[in-house]
């Protein structure tokens, strides 16, 4: 059980356990940091975009602005609402806290991978990765966290004993419950073709731009799991569990101070682990970018601490993708929200995925592998005239006969 | 360590079991069950099962309590109950029977294997285990689909049932009072 960790399988030292407290610090500080700095980030981007000029009065270009809201917040009066169901108001700002920094655990953070090298990196004479774990159920990991974190947003809204948090929790749940279904399929896609779930194993197979697998999982599977995860993360578009004009702030209306500061460092250190763990399952993670052969090295640093760069570099994109879907996209209505999610996304990632599996399938048994995709493209096909047909029908009855529900 | 492991989650197993009993509030009895799940959760990690626990954690802790606090949230039941109210009758010497029952089942089941599972792993027949960090995917899958993909088919055909008799059940209750 303790397989988690090359260091961890023998007798335990001194050595390997301070290398895992020094991990454990440090994942927890860079997190907070990129947290902040993700904060200053977004404000400092949509500001740009919007032509004003954002945070600039606290140090360089406004940079410790965040630093300063954190400050204050921690000073500020701590509310408890009278109708507030007391241990659970404690409780949920920690669900939703403590899950957005553990689910950092599993990206890896660095080390050489390149040329079908492990990542395993050598400190102080001790094998070990730059990843704070590495368990078995790799990604899985993530997903169970992400499915905990429903938890702090749900519990928030019902124990603040007031009615727009509640409908705000309530819509959150069913939210992140029905998208964390395409999320899942999007991500076993790339599971298949990778054929393990730890993390470091899949950055291990992905060394070339070609075996990142764009045809297969680059296009359906990514944007898929791209929208799932804005909308598992209740970022705009997909931001209905705040919306302003209708909830007053949401879930987190009526909490204050620090408690409303540790919902506020969730959402953003979500949007972080989640940008890493898409870098990490569809773009190779810490490794370089390499057409063939040829490697984009940078050079004079060690291959290690190079993956670093790559992945922060790779994750910087997505940040900023992230930033750019709130400046640029409205709101999506409720009914809008639950038909995407449940009538085109999670029929797209199960037909993609039974069309990935088939070809698989095909390949290891050596059948003809056009003959099959084209068999499992028709059987698709028909499920789909199917579900139109379930649907005009449906849509039919409700006019006819009035909603059922 | 193992036993260390084995007494926090039993710990947490049996806080949780109770609490689900005890406390009045449905809301806080739904919390119970996820540290019950949890703990059970920590006991399949305990014994290297970590895709188990994985599935346990996504789909009990983070689907289907998420699920029973939804509708909780929704009836507007999250009131304390009246337990004096009885809407059957005879339903409290019948748990005590069942429960007598199953407790009784449970200690002879156990008595009956005690010399089987004394040692780990001796004296049953273990297939040939996999090494490696997918060994526990790979095995499970290997069990799902080839030995058991009847069996599996079949729950699977159980539960697309249920879920159309719950939506037909409900449509009717509606149309029928229109």
């Amino acid at each position: 059980m303790i397989a988690l960790d090359p260091l961890l399988v023998d007798n335990l030292l001194w050595v390997p356990l301070i290398i895992v407290l020094v991990k454990v610090l440090v994942v927890f500080v860079v997190g907070l940091l990129a947290t902040m700095l993700m904060v200053w980030f977004e404000r400092k981007a949509i500001a740009g975009m919007q032509n004003r000029i954002g945070p600039n009065k606290t140090g360089p270009f406004g940079i410790l602005q965040t630093l300063a809201d954190g400050i204050k917040l921690f000073f500020k009066e701590d509310l408890f609402p009278s109708r507030a169901d007391r241990f659970v108001f404690a409780l949920a700002p920690f669900l939703s806290f403590v899950p957005a920094f553990l689910a950092f655990a599993i990206i890896p953070l660095g080390g050489d991978f390149r040329n079908g090298s492990s990542g395993e990196v050598t400190l102080f004479g001790q094998v070990t990765r730059i990843q704070l774990a590495d368990p078995p159920i790799g990604v899985l990991f993530a997903l169970a966290i992400s499915s905990i974190a429903v938890y702090g947003i749900m519990l928030a809204g019902w124990s603040s004993g007031s009615k727009y948090p509640l409908l705000g929790s309530v819509r959150a749940s069913a939210q992140m419950v029905s998208y964390e279904a395409a999320l899942g399929l999007s991500l076993a896609c790339v599971l298949l073709l990778a054929g393990t779930l730890s993390t470091s194993g899949i950055v291990a197979a992905q060394s070339t731009i070609t075996e990142w697998h764009f045809i297969s999982t680059g296009i359906v599977p990514f944007i898929i799991f791209l929208i799932a995860a804005t909308a598992e993360l209740n970022r705009p578009p997909f931001d209905l569990v705040e919306a302003e004009q209708e909830l007053v702030g949401g879930f987190n209306t009526e909490y204050s101070s620090i408690r409303f500061a540790l919902f506020y460092l969730a959402e953003f250190m979500n949007t972080v682990t989640m940008s890493a763990l898409i870098v990490t399952l569809f773009f190779g993670g810490p490794q370089p970018i390499a057409i063939g052969d040829f490697v984009f090295d940078i050079p004079l640093l060690p291959n290690a601490l190079e993956g670093t760069f790559w992945l922060l570099a790779k994750i910087l994109v997505f940040l900023y993708m992230y930033i750019w879907f709130r400046a640029t996209l409205p709101r999506l209505r409720y009914d809008q929200l639950m038909d995407l999610g449940w009538k085109l996304l999670i029929p797209a990632s199960l037909g993609w995925f039974m069309l990935l599996a088939a070809q698989r399938l095909a390949r290891q048994n050596g059948w003809n592998i056009v003959l099959v995709t084209g068999a499992s493209i028709a059987v698709l096909v028909i499920c789909y005239l199917l579900m139109q047909a379930a649907f005009a029908k449906s849509a039919r009855d409700r006019s006819t006969q009035g909603t059922m529900f | 360590m193992e036993f260390f492991v084995f007494v926090c989650a039993a710990l947490m197993i049996l806080l949780g079991a109770v609490g689900v009993i005890v406390r009045k509030h449905p809301v806080h009895a739904a919390l119970s069950l996820v540290l019950t799940l949890f703990g059970v959760a920590v006991l399949f990690v305990a014994q290297e099962a970590h895709f188990l626990a994985a599935v346990q954690v996504i789909v009990y802790a983070g689907a289907i309590v998420v699920l029973f606090l939804f509708v909780i949230m929704l009836l507007g039941v999250d009131r304390v109950e009246n337990l004096r109210t009885e809407p059957l009758t005879a339903q409290r010497p019948l748990a005590i029977i069942t429960c007598l029952g199953l407790v009784g089942v449970l200690v002879a089941a156990i008595v009956n294997g005690n010399g089987v599972l004394n040692e780990r792993g001796e004296g049953i027949n273990l297939p040939d285990l996999q090494n490696g960090p997918d060994a526990n995917t790979v095995q499970l899958a290997e069990s799902i689909f080839s030995r058991y993909v009847v069996a599996f088919e079949v729950t699977s055909v159980l539960l697309v049932i249920a879920v159309v008799g719950t939506v037909l059940l409900t449509r009717k209750a509606k149309s029928s009072a229109k």
